[in-house]
């Protein structure tokens, strides 16, 4: 399964390298305080965020992971991009981003605490700045992994090399950096993926080509011919499609509650709207990342439908190498499809598409939590402001940029560790996933009933959390070979796939928790007064429509009308 | 700060003459293409990317014009 790279692939490897490092060193002497170097000073155009708020999601582990769903799902796997995530981003952009802009408040847990109270804040960041560490040191295992197997690198040499070209560009200019790069590297990852598609559509007879092949494979599976090129059609019973789930568990699991959990309140994804330059630009931010979200699955879901024809089809020499298990590698399909069809130059191109898949997302976690470690853990427990703005500003920037080094040494340390002990990683980041659901539930009363009190989200967002856990501790998924998977205290349930555990686990949070922080807001008193609310609760903002006189193409409104027409003729069209 | 058109019109014109080159240069090698479906990837590649290169590039030294 060897790649072999030629002195072309390396240049182009190169030039992208001094590019991503000369952004960072061009922005370096803007990088005056904290306020510049953790939140790019608020200065991004709505374009540039927005483009950035769909790359950071574009990593690595996503990338490989999405073919690989698409070699296994079929068309399915694209609820991730329409469902699962079209609705909650619209949401975000028109409901939820003028109260976080608003707020003034520089990160999630901030807008917590302003919203409740300081023990909510300090449960949220604390549990954000685990996960962001395990999330990059995992990808980062993967990539190095990836490395070594396939171009023959040494692999700590790429597992350090990747890392320190992430530090070195987001610590010379902090989240500016970070944004301008995920916006090259968005441009990157497209065109380097595009030559795959088109030529693995051509060798596989075009779209129809590709049904007509897809037929028999489906018939064989105990499907209906056309299963791997829907995605509604055959949900009205979970075994009658690959992905297991049937249309409750998408539209409620995946399409509300994991959707909502993660694009409306993972810091890691709305930081980037944090960054725009006004509160209109920050409101188009997630629209504008949509667009190009809508598209992605035809970049990366589309070849991997197509790697499943060419597995089925012995003309081809087309296979994907077993995992440990003995189950095919599903991971490798993507890079297992560069091989198959991009000669020396744009093979190079490919690569380092997906160098840049794993450097957008290393960095924006890198950058979320140098931000909650600075403001939400250093500056709130360790060393308060001294109202010395000045003074403030660049004590707080040396600890941001400190916390720089750190967060990487500390997913370089997790990456070894993921390594070694690679169960207990997937764990980890299974049980860290868990904290979205509760959480969006947590925000979404916050922002929409001003009565919440900050005792009933406290108790919401935990019971929510070890509810997850609790589940996840008494179910397992059919077929699960090891105690990571679930089941761990007990075996009260057998989902018939892990997909639908993992859907059932976020309603099962999501609930607990609304019901939890409704029930105990009756029963505590409201601390915040009015005043204190202002601005961060719906009932309380007042409204005013500033863009009365803008193009209608330049509204949150109208973009979210576009946005919806192009999302649901696509899910029509491939309905 | 800066116009991060600028950078990614650069990069992407220079890979894009870079491909377009080496496309050329091994445009009698038909083994090598052969991966590809006998399409020479990196001619069409390679200038794809110049254009956007240079398109990039082109609004950003507008809109330093006008400023």
């Amino acid at each position: 399964m060897r790649v072999d790279l030629s002195w072309i692939d390396y240049l182009i490897m190169i030039i992208y390298f001094i590019f991503v490092l000369g952004i960072g060193w061009f922005l370096r002497k803007f990088m005056k305080n904290a306020n510049a170097f953790l939140e790019a000073g608020r200065s991004m155009p709505a374009w540039v965020a927005g483009l950035a708020f769909i790359s950071t999601n574009l990593g690595a582990l996503e990338v490989m992971g999405m073919t690989g769903s698409g070699m296994k799902y079929g068309m399915l796997t694209t609820h991730f991009y329409w469902i699962g995530a079209i609705p909650a981003m619209i949401f975000l952009a028109l409901f939820m981003m003028p109260f976080y802009y608003g707020s003034k408040a520089r990160s999630v847990p901030e807008f917590l605490k302003l919203r409740y109270d300081e023990k909510t804040r300090g449960l949220n960041a604390i549990l954000f700045a685990v996960m962001t560490v395990l999330a990059s040191g995992i990808s980062m295992y993967a990539l190095a992994l990836l490395m070594e197997n396939v171009l023959g690198w040494n692999f700590n040499l790429s597992l350090w090399i990747s890392a320190l070209v992430v530090l070195g560009y987001t610590y010379l200019g902090g989240l500016s950096s970070a944004i301008y790069n995920e916006v090259l590297q968005f441009f990157i990852i497209v065109i380097g993926l595009l030559p795959l598609v088109f030529l693995a559509l051509k060798d596989v007879g075009g779209w129809v080509g590709l049904k007509a092949q897809l037929a028999p494979i489906a018939l064989s599976k105990g499907y209906a011919a056309d299963t791997f090129t829907s995605t509604w059609k055959y949900s009205g019973q979970a075994s009658a499609n690959p992905l297991g789930v049937e249309w409750f568990g998408i539209l409620f699991g995946l399409g509300f509650v994991l959707s909502f959990g993660y694009w409306c309140t993972n810091f890691l994804i709305v930081q980037r709207a944090f960054a725009a330059e006004s509160k209109a630009a920050a409101r188009k931010v997630p629209l504008i990342g949509a667009l190009p979200k809508m598209f992605i699955p035809f970049l990366i879901i589309v070849p991997g439908i197509i790697a499943l024809a060419l597995s089925h089809d012995p003309g081809k020499g087309f296979t994907i190498p077993p995992d440990a298990g003995g189950g095919l590698n599903y991971n490798l399909t993507i890079i297992m499809l560069l091989k198959q069809y991009l000669p020396t130059g744009v093979l190079g191109l490919g690569i380092t598409a997906l160098l840049a898949s794993f450097m957008s997302g290393m960095a924006g976690n890198v950058s979320a939590f140098n931000t909650v470690w600075t403001y939400d853990i250093y500056q709130s427990y360790i060393r308060p402001r001294t109202g010395d703005e000045d003074a403030d500003g660049k004590h707080y920037l040396k600890v941001g940029r400190i916390a720089t080094i750190f967060g990487i040494l500390l997913s370089i340390a997790s990456a070894y560790i993921a390594g070694k002990f690679g169960n207990i990683m997937d764990f980890l980041q299974t049980i860290f996933s868990l904290i979205n659901a509760p959480l969006f539930a947590v925000i979404f009363l916050g922002m929409f009933w001003k009565r919440t009190t900050g005792h009933a989200a406290f108790t919401g967002l935990l019971l929510g959390f070890l509810m997850a856990l609790l589940h996840h501790g008494l179910t397992i998924p059919a077929g699960a070979t090891s105690l990571v998977k679930g089941g761990w205290i007990a075996n009260l349930h057998t989902y018939p796939v892990e997909m639908a555990q993992n859907f059932w686990t976020a309603i099962i949070a999501f609930g607990v928790s609304t019901t939890v922080t409704i029930g105990l807001t009756f029963i505590t008193k409201q601390r915040k007064t009015d005043a204190e609310l202002t601005g961060l609760v719906y009932s309380l903002t007042p409204r005013t429509i500033v863009d009365k006189d803008l193009p209608w193409y330049q509204r949150p409104a109208g973009l979210a009308i576009l946005v919806s027409v192009i999302f649901i003729v696509l899910t029509i069209m491939f309905w | 700060m800066v116009d991060i058109r600028i950078p990614i019109g650069l990069m992407f014109s220079i890979i894009g003459v870079l491909i377009t080159g080496f496309g050329f240069f091994t445009i009698s090698n038909t083994e090598m293409y052969h991966k590809s479906l006998g399409i020479n990837v990196n001619i069409i590649m390679g200038i794809l990317m110049l254009v956007f290169g240079l398109i990039m590039l082109f609004f950003a030294f507008r809109k330093k014009k006008k400023a």
